[in-house]
């Protein structure tokens, strides 16, 4: 707003402003590495880098192009999923049952009903128009459906019961992340053909609801993802602590160096997402995204394809989210489908985004490290809270307090929602907020 | 006729508890969107919240030694609604309205609102741990009638719960109540005109402030009401609401949103099309086993979708909704 205001100085300015506030967080996690430890610092460091990797992603969407997603859990479960099929190893259980022989026929059913639903929608050319053409279509929809149950539902029973799931690919887990981000941009890409003409808040329910969706398939089929039975343990692109303690390492410097091996490859591919989505703000592209964000109907007007540019938007995000939803897996070695709530993995990114300033790359990077890092600390913080109070009211006679390990892991849920309420109160546009150059 | 009363007892005893609790959920979110424009995300959680109210005020009441032939949390009810009336009132002061007054934009309202659900989840965890309780206090069971049915020659008896009468009953109080309420006064002539245009509301001098407390005090016991049936018909639970937040939106949403009458009728179609999606119809089909040739017989399993699913079903109607006829069923509001 008052960016165009000619001289600023002091906290106005958003160069030192960033600078004051990476400073302050550098600080924070000091003392936080110091506290508790180099190995767990680096833990957290290594998810906060996950997690601002999925923050830009939404800064793409939301920042970017002001697309409302909700479906943040459904990508990282996508991102997850994806790089356990890739990169877990081969279960050759698997491969010499009639296993693959069967999802085969359970492919060739789904191409079947797929050909029969685009069959069904080109009716109109001999003359069935209108309602009945609508009918045949959801006819066509049906069948396609019962076709590929009659061929999935077998196939999964037997899988399930001879071979477990159906394993891994056993490929590097870089590429089990590259495939995580392309997964995503699939699924992304048809979630965003159906749903992106919606208004704002009729997106955030669909977005939300196809991520329901998405983990619902993803817990259930079993026989791909092992659902509620989790994957683990996943490989590692570095050397696991254990190999470093098969090397001759002690125990806690194994953990430490080998969580820093990890941490370099995720900051590593968080740099190369920085660069290219800074790049793109600045250049035409970002320009044209800007405006079909604040005004797209005199966008549309200026002959920019709207619904086309916000698809790839949609699709260029979701690709971050997978990636971060992969690294986010293969980092915590195991994939429980199950451990995915939309607190953590949707609403705390819109915390990160918000908090750190939509439409500002750097912001959002500082919000995702200070945000998680805020979310990590609450629950010690809390039990501290928790058990002096509870020395307090024992001593006035009134009991200690029960369950103090449990309440405290609950105040990270409160403290983000304080957190957000006092981001959209007093600083709304977010602790770095975007730079708008004009004239 | 066996046949007949399982279908009775599995679909539509059970579908209709279910729409009743979408439907008081779904007007609350309605009114709020006609009203205020956005779409309030921490509705599932005041539900929650009135539960957990009415909850305390029956453990308080049985700790007093009171006893009464109906569950406590049922009495307590509407001392539990006012109080989440008032729970709802100051939300909306304190968190909505200085945002509003900032003419802040509804995306913004909605991500306030997500910052809502966090504090009460949070707050309601911090205070009654994580686990389940029981809001049957003192000693109190689910009574559950049988109604025989050999009179018309079925074997097994049609089961029903008291709660679940309770709460027929008082569904359809509220939805008379509330249709003379938007029909017959003028506050609620008031919030229908509002809804309609807001700003030609507050030039005709209607109060819109006052329509304003009205819809949070509306929203807010019936979140009460429904909340405490749910956690009567099922157990109480922090996330107890959370989990149905989205298939009431889908509700509102096909009911048409703003749209009173479209949020009850939405939210019974939704509840009716998730129960008969995942009820096995061999179970009523089994009499044609007879008729059927041989090495036709139905499977064992005929559910259209496995019981795993049942919460995609509303996701699934809801975005056929959004793309066949976004504005619902009754032309909710457009804008």
């Amino acid at each position: 707003m008052s960016a165009a205001s000619a001289p600023r100085s002091g906290w106005d300015s958003p160069l030192r402003r960033g600078l004051l506030l990476f400073a302050a967080m550098f600080v924070i996690v000091v003392v936080v590495g110091l506290v508790q430890g180099t190995a767990s610092i680096l833990l957290i460091l290594t998810q906060a880098t996950g997690f601002a990797l999925i923050a830009l992603g939404l800064n793409i969407q939301w920042g970017y192009g002001g697309l409302f997603n909700f479906a943040i859990m459904g990508f990282l479960m996508v991102g997850g999923a994806s790089t356990v099929f890739l990169s877990y190893p081969v279960n050759m259980a698997f491969w010499e049952s009639d296993g693959p022989m069967m999802l085969g026929r359970a492919l060739a059913a789904f191409i079947v009903g797929v050909a029969l639903v685009m069959l069904a929608r080109r009716v109109d050319r001999i003359g069935i128009r209108g309602k009945w053409r609508a009918a045949v279509v959801a006819l066509a929809w049906f069948a396609a459906y019962i076709i590929y149950r009659t061929q999935i539902d077998p196939a999964a029973a037997y899988i399930e019961s001879t071979a477990g799931f159906v394993g891994g690919l056993g490929l590097h887990p870089v590429l089990g992340w590259l495939f995580g981000g392309l997964v995503s941009a699939v699924i992304a890409f048809y979630i965003g053909r159906i749903s992106l003409g919606l208004r704002t808040d009729y997106l955030a329910i669909a977005t939300i609801g196809i991520s329901e969706i998405l983990r619902a398939l993803i817990k259930n089929m079993d026989w791909l993802t092992r659902g509620t039975m989790t994957v683990s343990p996943m490989p590692w692109p570095t050397p696991l602590p254990q190999h470093l303690q098969a090397a001759g390492m002690s125990i806690p410097d194994s953990f430490m160096y080998a969580r820093l091996m990890f941490l370099g490859v995720a900051v590593l591919i968080l740099v190369i997402a920085f660069v290219l989505v800074q790049r793109a703000y600045g250049g035409p592209w970002g320009r044209m995204m800007r405006a079909i964000r604040d005004n797209h109907i005199s966008a549309a007007s200026m002959g920019k394809d709207v619904t086309g540019r916000q698809l790839e938007l949609f699709v260029f995000g979701s690709i971050l989210m997978g990636i971060g939803g992969a690294i986010l897996a293969t980092f915590t070695q195991i994939f429980d489908p199950s451990g995915y709530q939309p607190i953590n993995h949707t609403f705390m990114i819109w915390v990160m985004v918000i908090v750190g300033g939509a439409g500002n790359n750097w912001g959002v990077v500082l919000g995702a490290f200070l945000i998680y890092i805020v979310w990590v600390i609450s629950d010690p913080l809390a039990q501290l809270i928790f058990l002096n109070l509870s020395q307090l009211t024992s001593s006035i006679g009134w009991g200690a307090i029960p369950e103090i390990d449990s309440r405290a892991l609950q105040m990270r849920v409160f403290v983000l929602g304080v957190v957000i309420t006092i981001a959209l109160r007093y600083a709304p546009r977010g602790l770095i907020p975007e730079v708008v150059k004009r004239g | 006729m066996d046949e007949l009363i399982f279908f009775i007892n599995r679909v539509l005893i059970s579908g209709t508890v279910l729409g009743s609790i979408y439907a008081l959920g779904a007007i609350g979110i309605t009114l709020i969107f006609g009203i205020l424009r956005f779409a309030h995300f921490a509705h599932g959680d005041m539900m929650t919240m009135g539960a957990f109210i009415a909850f305390v005020l029956a453990t308080a009441l049985a700790a007093m030694g009171i006893i009464l032939p109906l569950p406590m949390a049922f009495v307590v009810l509407p001392v539990a609604m006012v109080l989440t009336a008032i729970l709802a009132l100051g939300i909306d002061k304190g968190f909505y309205a200085p945002l509003r007054a900032r003419g802040a934009k509804p995306v913004t309202l909605l991500i306030a609102s997500i910052g809502v659900t966090l504090m009460i989840q949070g707050l309601i965890r911090l205070i009654f741990g994580s686990g389940t309780k029981s809001i049957y206090v003192a000693g109190e069971s689910k009574d559950i009638f049988r109604f025989d049915m050999s009179w018309a020659g079925g074997s097994r008896p049609i089961n029903i719960t008291e709660p679940q009468l309770i709460m027929f009953v008082l569904t359809a109080l509220i939805v008379v109540a509330l249709h003379l309420f938007l029909t017959r006064s003028r506050l609620g002539k008031a919030m229908r005109a509002m809804a309609d245009n807001a700003d030609l509301a507050q030039v005709s001098g209607i109060n819109t402030a006052l329509v304003v407390r009205v819809t949070w005090v509306i929203a807010g016991s019936l979140a009460c009401v429904a909340g405490t049936m749910l956690a009567l018909d099922v157990a109480l639970m922090p996330d107890l609401a959370f989990n149905i937040v989205l298939p009431i939106f889908a509700a509102a949403i096909v009911g048409g949103l703003g749209h009173a009458y479209g949020a009850i009728v939405g939210g019974f179609l939704i509840a009716f099309a998730e129960t008969l999606a995942v009820f096995n119809w061999t179970a009523v089909l089994r009499p044609l086993n007879a008729v059927l040739p041989e090495g036709m017989a139905l499977p064992a399993n005929l559910a259209l979708v496995p019981t795993e699913y049942k919460l995609t079903v509303a996701f699934v109607i809801l975005v056929i909704t959004l793309l066949v006829r976004p504005t619902g069923i009754f032309k909710g509001a457009s804008t």
